[in-house]
């Protein structure tokens, strides 16, 4: 089987000076997505063909001396939420059954005229809801560092597959983590980028509210370079975001010395996280301290709600989105309907899975009437709490950090059963989505041999303090060239 | 702090807590009523596990009810919201073909479904 792939600079190197093609690149990565593909169950499906004629394309251009972009020629692979012309999208549901995009994600539209080459779409929660990947009705990824637990998720597949050096660099999408905590348990860097400041259109929407598409790579230093590429207004998306996007990669100075980092009391306490986790945050924190970074504590007193708020509204969210899945435009339509409802309700129950149901089911009694003002407003207004919270606290410093989970990869299975402990996997996280505000997960050490991750958190549209504080960390420690075990 | 809260609401699971406990905050009947409004069918079981997740989640979501909201403006979006304008100009769209090629059942460019009503020709 063909070895780890390298970083997005190292290819870009090698390809660069010739030492490798594209071609070669894409036959190694498909080579080791398949040889993985029993053990980790990272991808729904390749797309071999398309991939190596995307790739001898790329070869022919940098020949010419035409390279598009810094991706160009790099294998990638994209979370099966977001479409491809000609190709199936799952959202690892059975309701998406025998499904054909007829067109392109705009991130999709962007990795193409970058001259990236897709080699396959990631497993995932099913319609991205979940914290550990296994509520895909493919089945469960697992984490490339212990293959008996979960590698997070919702975006696990894509997490595992970065992870395990299959690709360089994968697309993740973040409603409440499900970039950052996968990132976190699978020791790679995880950016989910401002609300709005990547296009979603052509992501299966599952709380649009909520819902930004990001990264997972390697190094900080990669995700700059790959959002380089994926960010910025599109007219098919209203809330994206019209600000110019900025060189990220290179605003990378290494450089933090006066920055103020602030620390959250409320994240910071012994409760509810594993003291092992809080230690390599901690000296994280410390190490920052030492690059010239200032630490001062801060509040964001309403944290302890974030939760709560965070699944009434995306649950209510997603029950109106997912209200187009019906049977007749698209996917699975059950058979012998002896009326239109009744076909509507053997389609919807027959097609989602339990967690779908579950949060349908929640949002649609949020929503519903008698309750609307008691959950649904009573949870935007906590929202706009929270929002006030994030605000003071960057009165006073440029980014936050806190840990990006409470604790380390979980053991396959050991949540399974109870959806409100599996909803706490968020508690870090889900702040971040409520507020629009931009969150990176980077390796900051191991607890229990397994990876643990620091988050930062940034003013909105300031990814690029985010990055660059990161790949500081990143210049003085090593945490993020820790690769797993090869599996057996 | 959360992890604790909950312990200390005694959140439930089962066992003997869920059945001591006097209030529930849904029950099985509200949970089939919304589960119609949502065009779902749950089985027996399915309707019983799902009404003591959702409690023991609604029961979670009563931490809300501390935070003083009072002249609190709700936040449906977290980006200021604006409206972008565009130059007023046709652009070409999905193919009608294209729209209906997903159908599991079509005719031409239109989507079949089955009778509306009970009995209705199809």
């Amino acid at each position: 089987m063909a070895g780890p792939l390298g970083t997005i600079s190292e290819l870009r190197a090698q390809l660069d000076g010739r030492k490798v093609s594209s071609r070669e690149l894409t036959d190694a990565a498909l080579a080791r997505a398949e040889a993985l593909e029993p053990a980790l169950r990272a991808f729904v499906g390749l797309r071999p063909e398309r991939a190596r004629a995307e790739a001898a394309e790329a070869d022919a251009r940098v020949a010419r001396g035409e390279r598009r972009s810094a991706l160009e020629g790099i294998p990638v692979a994209i979370k099966d939420n977001m479409v491809q012309a000609g190709e199936p999208t799952t959202c690892a549901s059975r309701i998406l059954a025998g499904f054909v995009s007829p067109y392109d994600a705009t991130v999709l539209t962007k990795l193409r005229r970058a001259g990236a080459v897709i080699i396959g779409r990631t497993n995932l929660d099913e319609f991205a809801m979940g914290s550990s990947t296994e509520n895909s009705a493919y089945g469960p990824s697992r984490n490339p560092w212990d293959l008996a637990r979960t590698p997070g998720g919702s975006s696990g597949g894509s997490a595992a597959a970065v992870a395990a050096g299959v690709v360089p660099l994968a697309l993740g999408s973040d409603t409440g983590g499900s970039i950052r905590q996968p990132a976190a348990c699978t020791g790679i860097a995880g950016m989910k980028p401002t609300y709005g400041r990547v296009s979603r259109y052509g992501l299966v929407a599952f709380a649009s509210s909520l819902d930004q598409i990001g990264t997972f790579t390697r190094s900080a230093a990669d995700s700059a370079t790959a959002l380089e590429v994926l960010c910025g207004h599109d007219p098919h998306d209203s809330t994206s975001l019209p600000e110019p996007v900025p060189q990220y990669s290179q605003r990378l100075s290494g450089e933090i010395s006066g920055l103020v980092i602030g620390l959250p009391r409320e994240y910071l306490v012994e409760e509810g996280v594993d003291p092992a986790v809080l230690q390599c945050v901690r000296e994280a924190v410390a190490e920052l301290e030492r690059c010239g970074a200032k630490t001062r504590e801060v509040s964001l007193p309403h944290t302890k709600y974030a939760i709560a708020t965070y699944y009434l509204i995306a649950t209510a969210e997603a029950s109106s989105n997912l209200a187009r899945y019906d049977g007749v435009r698209y996917g699975h339509r059950a058979a012998n309907a002896k009326d239109l409802g009744d076909m509507y309700r053997r389609t919807r129950s027959e097609g989602f899975g339990a967690e779908v149901k579950r949060r349908i089911l929640l949002g649609t009694y949020v929503l519903s009437a008698g309750y609307y003002d008691a959950y649904y407003r009573k949870a935007q207004q906590v929202r706009t709490l929270l929002r006030h919270d994030f605000d003071q606290a960057f009165a006073g410093c440029d980014v936050i950090a806190t840990p990006t989970a409470p604790e380390v990869a979980f053991r396959l299975g050991e949540k399974a059963s109870d959806p409100l402990r599996m909803y706490l996997s968020d508690v870090y996280t889900v702040s971040a989505n409520l507020a629009g505000i931009p969150g990176l997960s980077i390796p900051c050490g191991f607890a229990h041999g397994l990876p643990v991750g620091l988050q930062l958190l940034g003013k909105p549209l300031d990814e690029v303090t985010l990055l660059r504080t990161a790949d500081s960390y990143q210049r003085r420690t090593d945490w993020h060239t820790r690769r797993p075990p090869e599996p057996a | 702090m959360r992890l604790r809260h909950v312990a200390a609401r005694g959140y439930r699971v089962g066992g003997a807590l869920a059945s001591l406990s006097i209030m529930s905050r849904i029950t099985r009947e509200e949970v089939e009523r919304v589960a119609t409004l949502a065009r779902l069918s749950l089985s027996g079981d399915e309707a019983s596990r799902m009404t003591s997740q959702l409690d023991a989640i609604l029961d979670y979501v009563e931490l809300l009810r501390a935070v003083d909201t009072t002249g609190v403006e709700p936040t449906s979006h977290a980006v200021p919201v604006r409206t972008p304008l565009r130059e007023d100009r046709a652009v070409p769209g999905l193919p009608p073909e294209l729209a209906v090629a997903n159908a599991p059942e079509r005719e031409d460019s239109a989507f079949v479904v089955p009778p509306v009503l009970e009995g209705e020709e199809h």
